[in-house]
């Protein structure tokens, strides 16, 4: 008995483990390979990239800026990589197709041909390559060429890692752009629906007027209207008004506006839930003191709804932060308006081979959710507990 | 960078000023019209706390109206109109979905969405949640499930692309899975392009994403199952499996039908992913990707696209009078 006991709860403890690895292992090789240099990581797993990989790789030469003359012949040498990448070569070729030719440290002959175009029976020269990575390359001729001459190699490459790839996504592909932009759409899109929410909640809990019951039922079946249900008319009414105002009809005004209406439906539910569930005796004696509804909202109820506000704002936030489709009806798609989903997704089209631009760019846009949802999980989850329709 | 920060941090300042400024302007306007002593006292009074609740609901009811309520009034308008939203075509357009190829792969994929991602959600949610009490390290594992649900599903999806990554059989596999099928000795894959079983393949990305909201959902309803229930089973000699389906699974049911229509709204909605993975490639369109090539496809069409935004309507109804019901239930036991 005792034994099948612990039988059962060491398979609890596997399949759970089993379970949480293939939840984080995805997300984790993503993280992982964004700090891989672009080569390694077209190469090889990123599982591999931890440990030292003996692997066939090719780096080239110096170019014609390097030739010097060396005697009655020219020479170009220096490193293949530098020194601080840690690389150790074990054997070398001049050729793809057989990189463990020749040990490292010999001083090879290069064919008749190889180099240079003119077949003149002699061999082109010759080429010295040590296991660090200095070579050097002498030729009969002198070398014209912009890109050197390729080496390949097998050889042991380390665990390598840098934010190179960060640096690049951020400048030349306009994520750090994009970023900003994001910010600039999502902030102003929790704030709002939040402001006007809290007001409409206070009236439906605390304050009679006639349909107050419809009008919340109403809002109860607004929360899963399919936003596609909406899209038409407001792109065609934003034409309509951008045409009549002359201005563009696509502006942050606007997207703010269309996140914030669409956010209002799950607002008002959740915080009408909380708000009426606060002690009635509260708000009646302040009632009897002499107070408006307009003081007992703000010196009472919203201080006290605090938790409920906070709840939903981590949503809004998310919500607006993860959405691409709003973004892509509302924004345009020039880099003073284009939201990172947006713009990762035109990467996924443009890019989709470049993995190094990908992992990077796609751990920016899921980095702030990322923390704001570990530093805040507390009131995400009971978010979820008081409102799970949306 | 800077100047554009301080813009931002101004618009936000401005947007919730004069959100405030509305509020407390219209009240302060409320107290003094009406101070003006042309009728009696009480009489005011009235006034004031009829119009107050309205000055309240304004802002929030004209937003609701302007995109939500008419959109959808006017979304079924278009659907019976042309192109252009000029001229009326009785059920035209949706004669023509219905004919059309495309709807009907779409229909289907939509189906075994509907069918795959809130099952496998809800059950593994379940699972994990029952998993996670019994462990010491039950937290942190609920966490981890949990993450996937603050990433986008764009950002999900480059995650699982790379995941799926395929390169020749001759070369070496980047992506985990054709790593993993390959060191089991077989022909690595190009999993996103085969026909039907792909929509899997995308479905597992939706299905990684909600399963850390069932769970947490799910995880609240049974620490709410009475300990007495299960300890006298227990003594009754039940074993885990039976407390498990009969006495836990009863007891939590109005929840696991909450969680499973909750995700089923999302997976009727789902655009994201097909977008970012296929954008309906190789068989895999779902209704709402349908409905957004009809909305940019050759300057739009937006009867057609109309008539499949109803489609998505027409679905979600049942759901939203469930809810509704739910609701009124809720209320009457206040």
């Amino acid at each position: 008995m005792k034994s099948k006991f612990t039988l059962l709860t060491l398979s609890v403890h596997a399949l759970l483990m089993a379970i949480v690895l293939a939840w984080t292992i995805p997300t984790f090789g993503l993280f992982v390979s964004s700090f891989r240099e672009p080569a390694q990581l077209a190469a090889s797993g990123w599982w591999t990239s931890m440990s030292t990989q003996t692997r066939a790789e090719m780096r080239r030469t110096g170019g014609v800026q390097s030739v010097v003359p060396d005697g009655d012949q020219f020479a170009i040498a220096g490193r293949l990589f530098p020194e601080s990448s840690g690389l150790v070569i074990e054997r070398f070729s001049t050729k793809s197709s057989s990189p463990d030719e020749f040990a490292v440290g010999a001083t090879i002959t290069l064919g008749d041909g190889q180099v240079f175009d003119d077949e003149d029976g002699q061999s082109d020269g010759t080429l010295l390559v040590n296991a660090d990575g200095t070579y050097k390359l002498t030729l009969t001729h002198t070398y014209e060429e912009e890109r050197g001459m390729r080496v390949f190699f097998i050889g042991q490459v380390p665990p390598s890692f840098s934010t190179d790839n960060y640096a690049k996504v951020m400048a030349a592909e306009g994520v750090e752009q994009a970023f900003l932009n994001t910010f600039k759409v999502t902030i102003p899109a929790t704030f709002i629906p939040i402001l006007v929410a809290a007001f409409a909640a206070y009236a439906f809990s605390w304050m009679n007027f006639p349909g107050r019951k419809v009008l919340f039922i109403a809002v109860v079946g607004l929360l899963v209207v399919p936003l596609q249900m909406t899209l038409i008319p407001l792109l065609r009414m934003y034409n309509d008004v951008g045409a009549m105002l002359g201005v563009p009809s696509k502006t942050y005004v606007g997207i703010w506006l269309a996140h914030s209406a669409f956010g209002l439906p799950l607002a008002i539910y959740l915080l009408r839930n909380y708000m009426a569930s606060l002690p009635r005796d509260i708000i009646e004696s302040a009632r009897i003191d002499g107070a408006t509804h307009f003081q007992i909202f703000t010196r009472i109820v919203l201080p006290l709804s605090i938790p409920a506000l906070a709840s939903f704002a981590i949503f809004q936030f998310l919500w607006v932060w993860n959405d691409l489709l709003v973004g892509l009806v509302f924004l345009g798609k020039d880099p003073d308006q284009i939201i990172l989903t947006s713009k990762l997704r035109e990467l996924l089209g443009s890019r989709g081979d470049s993995w190094e631009i990908l992992t990077a760019s796609a751990f920016v846009s899921i980095a702030v959710p990322l923390a704001v949802f570990f530093s805040l999980q507390r009131f995400f989850v009971r978010g979820l507990l008081s409102g799970s329709v949306k | 960078m800077i100047d554009q920060i301080i813009q931002t941090v101004g618009i936000v300042i401005a947007g919730v000023a004069v959100c405030i400024a509305y509020f407390a302007g219209s009240n302060w306007l409320l107290d003094k019209t009406l101070a003006i002593p042309f009728a009696p006292h009480v009489k005011r009074e009235r006034w004031r706390s009829a119009a107050r609740p309205w000055l309240f609901l304004a802002p929030a009811l004209l937003l609701l109206g302007v995109y939500l309520v008419y959109p959808v009034v006017e979304t079924a308008r278009l659907s019976f109109y042309d192109t252009n939203a000029e001229n009326f075509v009785g059920l035209a357009n949706y004669s023509f979905i219905v004919m059309d190829g495309n709807f009907l792969t779409t229909i289907r994929n939509n189906l075994l969405w509907l069918i795959v991602v809130p099952t496998m959600a809800t059950a593994g949610g379940l699972v994990v949640a029952v998993l996670a009490d019994r462990v010491w390290w039950g937290n942190i594992a609920k966490t981890f499930v949990f993450m996937p649900m603050a990433i986008s599903f764009v950002g999900a999806s480059v995650i699982w692309k790379f995941v799926y990554d395929y390169r020749g059989p001759d070369s070496e596999q980047i992506g985990l899975l054709n790593a993993i099928v390959t060191s089991f000795g077989m022909d690595p894959q190009a999993w996103i392009t085969i026909g039907f079983w792909n929509n899997f393949f995308l479905m597992v990305i939706l299905i990684w994403i909600e399963t850390g909201f069932a769970m947490v959902i799910l995880s609240a309803a049974l620490r709410g199952v009475p300990q007495d229930t299960i300890e006298a089973a227990r003594i009754d000699g039940a074993t885990e499996l039976q407390i498990f389906f009969k006495i836990l699974i009863p007891q939590v049911l109005s929840t696991l039908v909450v969680v499973w229509t909750t995700i089923t709204i999302k997976v009727l909605k789902v655009f994201d992913i097909v977008l970012a993975m296929t954008n309906g490639q190789w068989d895999t369109g779902v209704l709402a990707n349908l409905m957004y090539d009809w909305m940019f496809r050759g300057g739009g069409d937006y009867g057609i696209s109309s008539a499949l935004a109803m489609v998505l309507m027409l679905a979600v109804i049942p759901v939203m009078a469930f809810n509704i019901r739910r609701f009124r239930a809720e209320e009457a036991q206040r």
